[in-house]
């Protein structure tokens, strides 16, 4: 300890955790012209963001640290912020942008960010409910020249980090050295509720708007449209048709 | 348009028939196109120099691709891989390493493509309830979908280089645990059999295994399911927040089919729905729709594959 009583050996953790605002996933999608409708839309945030979430506020617990959440997208986007904020995330942040970035645009705003704020991890989930890619996580650690771990399913601190991610077969356990980024699937994780404390307070909260410089996206949007319908099967009654149904697999679909 | 190169897909250390898709899917982009082969020992590239529409084949040799680290694969494929358009397939681990690529590259990614017709790129978003085109601009990494395009045949022959290569190990493997199950993961397999909450009881899923058994598929369950039985883990989960999947057959027991879980298996070829509820959304999609039990209709479908198989 040094003479103002602070553990100067205490590892203190810089701790970031990206979140993303998406369509609640029980929601139907619809095409207005040709582009996604999402004005009746309820939005919230990506689910596996949530479990980024926990596992940044556990890394915070076992041993002292900040947790930053930092989210991408216009004023709308800030619920989401509050939302985590009254989970027990100390700051919120968000990068102020509302037109279509494509992933080499928006991993670089985001390395940016990640840089000048002198991380040492970022967690985030192991894809976002309406894209479904997954790029974020891997292509932010390459442009810091991070090592990644994806999908993990399990997480322990031990002064570094112990994960568990799917590898071929089964499952890897890996230990990974910081900095790093983390792209976390459900797995075994319990996320937290907020309680009317954290509500409260996350209400007063103020969220970190700061303005991007983005490079110019390669990809664009060309149309929005909805998935080709298929055409009408067949239907029987009682158990016994399973039988008509596996000889239709064998000569109609020859798939058995 | 530019040169095209594709990233190998392989299964097990052998060359994985993704990879002649992978193909097909280059050559509509390109005229040439180059095969990297990530691997420890060169023998298995010239399976790719057979592949119909390949221009030339680079065995990338190194000990990194001894078990998967993002950062030191995408350096040691980014080291022997020539400018272009990059395609790899959209299974998890290469997704993730084409994003790590195409940001080693400062180029964008486009993941899960469907269809592709001159620029243009189609890729499902939100697990697929709605299709997304896209146009690329320059080179980009494209992740392409298994079971889309029709795999070109092993008619070819082109030259092969080895190049020796490697990369930054950041990330430390400990230990590996495989799957106390025989069975198929859901991502990995070409048929897949799922539960939902229809079935009653976790312990009545062994009647999906039994047929799963018989036809070498994996066994998947519905949201609802996983949420309800601790039994049932998320791994096994099909939907928008489970695992996305599109094989050959996809057989849905007791499950309504909630637009959550439509979202991850509606792309799959053909769709078998046994549910008691005639007007269960799930036989909208089905090829085949059996309205029954599973109790009735299991056992009857058991003992039919059983005769059929032999």
């Amino acid at each position: 300890m040094n003479s103002l009583g602070v553990n100067i050996g205490e590892t203190v953790v810089n701790i970031a955790v990206l979140v993303k605002q998406v369509p609640d996933t029980n929601s139907k999608i619809q095409i207005s012209g040709d582009r996604v409708d999402l004005s009746t839309v309820k939005m919230d945030i990506s689910p596996y963001d949530e479990f980024a979430v926990e596992n940044a506020l556990q890394h915070k617990e076992s041993g002292g640290g900040t947790v930053t959440a930092i989210t991408v997208g216009s004023a709308g986007a800030d619920k989401v912020l509050k939302g985590v904020k009254a989970l027990g995330v100390d700051n919120i942040i968000r990068l102020d942008c509302d037109s279509y970035m494509d992933s080499n645009a928006l991993q670089s705003i985001l390395a940016q960010e990640i840089s000048s704020g002198g991380y040492d991890v970022v967690y985030c989930g192991k894809s976002a409910a309406d894209t479904g890619a997954g790029s974020t996580g891997p292509g932010l650690a390459e442009r810091l020249g991070w090592g990644s771990v994806s999908n993990i399913t399990d997480i322990t601190f031990d002064g570094g980090l112990t994960v568990t991610s799917p590898s071929e077969g089964g499952n890897a356990i890996i230990s990974v050295t910081l900095p790093a980024v983390v792209s976390c699937d459900k797995g075994s994780t319990k996320v937290r509720k907020s309680n009317v404390k954290g509500i409260m307070m996350a209400k007063k909260a103020q969220v970190d708007v700061k303005a991007v410089a983005a490079p110019v996206s390669s990809v664009s949007i060309v149309s929005h449209m909805m998935p080709p319908a298929k055409p009408a099967g067949k239907k029987f009654e009682g158990g016994e048709s399973a039988q008509t149904v596996a000889q239709l697999l064998r000569d109609e679909a020859n798939i058995i | 348009m530019s040169d095209t190169i594709v990233i190998a897909e392989l299964s097990k250390g052998k060359m994985s028939h993704t990879t002649n898709e992978l193909v097909t899917a280059a050559n509509k982009l390109g005229t040439s196109c180059t095969v990297i082969v990530p691997c420890l020992d060169s023998s298995v590239a010239t399976d790719a120099s057979k592949i119909s529409g390949v221009t030339k084949v680079i065995a990338a040799k190194s000990d990194v691709f001894a078990s998967y680290d993002a950062a030191a694969w995408a350096e040691a494929i980014d080291t022997v891989a020539p400018s272009g358009t990059m395609i790899t397939s959209a299974s998890a681990q290469s997704k993730d390493l084409a994003a790590r690529i195409a940001a080693r590259r400062s180029i964008s990614v486009v993941q899960d493509v469907i269809s592709i017709d001159g620029t243009t790129l189609s890729t499902p978003i939100y697990s697929g309830k709605a299709i997304q085109n896209v146009s690329i601009n320059g080179d980009a990494v494209i992740s392409v979908r298994a079971n889309i395009f029709p795999p070109s045949d092993n008619n070819g022959n082109c030259e092969m280089q080895v190049i020796d290569t490697t990369g930054n190990v950041s990330t430390a493997i400990k230990e590996m645990v495989q799957r106390a199950s025989q069975r198929l993961d859901v991502s990995e397999a070409n048929i897949i059999i799922s539960g939902g909450r229809g079935m009653g009881t976790p312990a009545n899923f062994s009647h999906l295994e039994e047929i799963a058994d018989k036809l070498g598929a994996a066994v998947g369950a519905s949201r609802a399911a996983v949420d309800t039985w601790d039994e049932i883990p998320h791994s096994m989960q099909v939907g928008q927040t489970g695992k996305t999947v599109n094989p050959n057959l996809y057989i849905a027991v007791g499950i309504s089919g909630a637009i959550q879980h439509l979202a991850g298996m509606r792309s799959s070829k053909y769709i078998v729905a046994i549910n008691k509820d005639a007007d269960a959304p799930i036989f909208q999609h089905a090829d085949y729709g059996i309205v029954a039990t599973w109790e009735e209709a299991l056992p009857v479908l058991s003992s039919s594959l059983s005769s059929l198989l032999g």
